[in-house]
Order: structure tokens, then sequence, then C-alpha cells
């Protein structure tokens, strides 16, 4: 591929409940890692390629993402800014990118109302719609991964590289893919089901849950063709630092931002 | 003062909020009466080139007045491919034909949308990119591009080379998002602002 100077994306998740970044374990365990706004600067400063806030509990709850939490990230955050959780109408996708978003993940929504895709895509262009695939699939093969939906709570019957395809005929400009069976573990991203998704979709497709340490990166990016990869616990808590992460992916031949 | 046109092509937030936070009065409006007095004139612009239709109608000889003028205008993203011909996107929307050239597709051996952090290779002596070094990261995200012509004062190589950014007089255009570039988007927003 003849991608010449394009570098591959760290994109650092800030998963928020009432306010506060939280991260789970498999969705379910929750610890306070602290302010968003805050967390978002320190991130972008120490080399991340963007930010995506999750506003975790918003489909479950049926609750509004907070969109004051939004307002005060983007207000000093000049990368690409990504705002996802219980986006389940136009209006409420106009609310986010009112309040300073660049992007909008939707899953949920996107899953029983595919059409949706095409409206905030119409009205902000298809670069503003990630499509948000949270996929499970055992020890079954990765064509076989299911959809699930409502904050990893309800199974779909959907086939994840089935619906990547038809969110990219939609009008997806990216997908951000979660293995369902490695977030929260460390054990390394899924880079099987990356890769099968990444097979069938001609846009960028962003992987998540799992990342561990460096080796769990370099694997996504070359052999799980992810075109980025987020993760959330590893920076927070000081694991690994996006910078020091950057530079090592580099010595690894992965092309990245560096320095920022 | 920063007046930024705002013709409904999608968010123009993150460009008004970035330059406020270099210090710059900035107003939003679509009408073309205070764009015609406008002092400097932003131009931001994601999504499809048929967004432009409402630069090429109503606000077309506002905005090619103020440049006549002498008004510094930088187009971002569309903004910078209307001030082309036209593009291949929508070959029924005409550009501002202020530069050269159609703007249109990826190559086929390449992943369409380009998307995320590439490198620029800027022109010596661009008022622009003054002070940006050769290899700066930017933050792109679009599907189509334009020709690298005379007044390309940066190139970016993804399925081969395009221009980064024009420059010709006080008419300014990237591709990229300075808004969205970290600190090298803030510098080049900065170069904009002190014009």
């Amino acid at each position: 591929m003849n991608s010449e100077g394009l570098t591959r994306r760290i994109i650092a998740c800030l998963d928020v409940d009432a306010g506060r970044v939280v991260k789970g374990t498999q969705f379910k365990e929750l610890r306070d890692a602290g302010d968003p706004p805050a967390l978002a600067r320190l991130h972008a400063s120490a080399g991340a390629d963007e930010i995506v806030l999750l506003d975790i509990t918003a489909t479950a709850e049926a609750r509004q993402t907070l969109l004051e939490t939004v307002r005060r990230t983007a207000k000093e955050l000049f990368i690409p800014f990504t705002v996802g959780g219980g986006i389940r109408t136009l209006e409420d996708a106009a609310k986010i990118f009112d309040a300073g978003a660049d992007k909008v993940t939707i899953n949920s929504a996107a899953v029983a109302t595919p059409e949706l895709i095409g409206q905030i895509a119409g009205r902000f262009g298809s670069q503003a719609v990630i499509v948000a695939i949270d996929a499970r699939r055992g020890t079954a093969s990765a064509e076989q991964a299911e959809v699930w939906v409502a904050g990893g709570r309800k199974p779909t019957g959907k086939r994840a590289v089935e619906w990547a395809s038809q969110a990219e005929e939609c009008g997806a400009g990216e997908i951000l893919l979660t293995s369902m069976d490695r977030d929260g573990t460390g054990l390394g991203f899924d880079c099987e089901l990356t890769a099968a998704v990444a097979a069938v979709v001609s846009i960028p497709v962003i992987a998540s849950g799992g990342a561990g340490n460096t080796q769990h990166f370099a694997d996504v990016f070359a052999g799980g063709c992810a075109d980025a990869a987020l993760a959330a616990s590893i920076f927070h808590f000081g694991t690994h630092a996006v910078a020091a992460l950057k530079q090592d992916l580099l010595r690894a031949g992965i092309p990245m931002r560096w320095p920022c | 003062m920063i007046t930024i046109v705002d013709y409904g092509a999608g968010n123009i937030s993150s460009v008004k909020k970035a330059l406020e936070h270099l210090g710059a009065t900035v107003q939003v409006t679509s009408d073309p009466g205070i764009v015609a007095a406008a002092k400097k004139i932003a131009v931001p612009g994601v999504g499809h080139f048929s967004r432009c239709e409402a630069l090429s109608n109503h606000l077309r000889e506002s905005i090619l007045a103020a440049i006549a003028r002498g008004v510094p205008f930088l187009g971002i993203c569309v903004g910078m491919q209307w001030l082309f011909e036209g593009s291949t996107e929508a070959p029924e929307t005409p550009g501002a034909g202020i530069f050269r050239g159609q703007c249109s597709r990826f190559p086929e051996d390449v992943k369409s949308p380009h998307v995320g952090w590439n490198r620029i290779e800027p022109r010596a002596g661009s008022r622009l990119l003054r002070g940006i070094e050769n290899g700066a990261f930017v933050y792109y995200t679009h599907s189509f591009r334009a020709p690298v012509i005379e007044h390309t004062a940066a190139c970016t190589r993804y399925g081969g080379a395009f221009s980064a950014a024009v420059e010709r007089e006080n008419v300014y255009g990237v591709q990229f998002h300075p808004e969205k570039s970290g600190a090298t988007g803030l510098k080049i927003l900065e170069n904009f602002c002190e014009l």
C-alpha cells in the first residue's frame, strides 16, 4: 500500500461516568482515574494522536452524555476529539458537535437505526461519524464474532464483519472495534478480529480492547492491519505513557507521529 | 477581527475555538455584506464539495471582492479545495478558480479516506508556514485532494504528492486541519493571525 508518510494512530480513551474518568475490567469494575479535561490535555501533550471520551453508562441508564464535560474537555484540546455514549438521534449528535467534539461514535443506536449513520454523515460529513462495534466471539472464528449493544449487555445476532461493512455503506467514516473478550484483560488486542474487519472495509479501523504492552500495539498494527489503536487504562495508571509507547513503536518500525 | 464564513458545511466551532485561543477576535457569519467588509476571512469546511454550492452562489462575489481588496483569506479542507476550479466530487459545483486545476479522488492503491497524521514539506518563503519544519505532522481527513501546482506552498505524500497548502499573495489554503494539528497547527493559525 502506497500510504507513504501516513502514521498509525495512538488514541487515548477516557471512559467517563458522572463527569469523572473511570475504567472497567470487562465493563464492570470501575476505578476512578480523574478529571476528563486534565487527563485529555495530559495525553495530548504526551503525544496521543486523538482523544476519545466515552460516556460508558449513558446507554444503559438512558442518560444524555454530559455536555458540560465535553465542552470543558474540548476547550483546550487541539487534536481530534471524539465523543460517544448515549447518542440516539441526530439532535443528540448535533449537541455533542456544538459542545466542541469533532467526531461522534454511535453504537447501540446505529444498530437499532442504521439510517442514523447517514443522517449524521449528511449533516456533519462522514469523517465525523465513527460506528463503534462491541464484538464477542469466545472460541469461535473472527468472522463469527457477534455484535453486542447496550454497553456490552445485549447480544444482537449480527456478525461484526457484516455490520462493519454495512456501516461503511451507510456512511460511517471509521470503525471503532472493541473486542469484549479482551477488553480490560491486558492480554493484547484481538488481531484476528481486527484483521477480519479491516479486510471488508476501506475506511479506517480503530482496534480497542486488551492493550497491555508495546508488543500488543505492534501486533495489531502489523498482523491486525489496524489504522489506529485505542487504549485507556494502560495510560491512566502510568503503566505505559503515550510518549514511551510511541518511541518503542517507532523503533519497531511502525510509522508514528513523533516528536509531537 | 477574523470573519469565519458559515455556509452550512458542518462544524466550525473548533476553528473558532483555536483562533480565540490564540487571542484573535472572531465573528461567525453567513451574511454576504459582512463578508464583503471583512478584514480577514477564514472558510473552514468538511465533507462533500457540493456543500460549496452556497459559497459559489450568494457568497462568491463578496469573498472575491474582499480578496481583490487584499484581505487575507484562509480556506481549510474543502474551503481550500473551493479555491481551485472545481472537484470531480461534485462537477456541477464550480470552485473560485483562483488556483488552476481540479480536485480529484485518491488513486485506488491507497485507502480512502486519508485519515490521520501525515508529514508536510513546506516550500521556502511561505508566509503561512513560516517556522514550520520540513516533515512536521498535521492532521488530515479527506477523500479528494488538490494537485501540486505553481502556488503549492507544501506537499504531502499519500498516493503520490498533493497540495497540502497553497499560497498566492493574500490567498492561502490548507488541506489539513490546523485547528486539530496540535502545536504545528496552532503555529500555522498564529501565522495567519499575524498577517
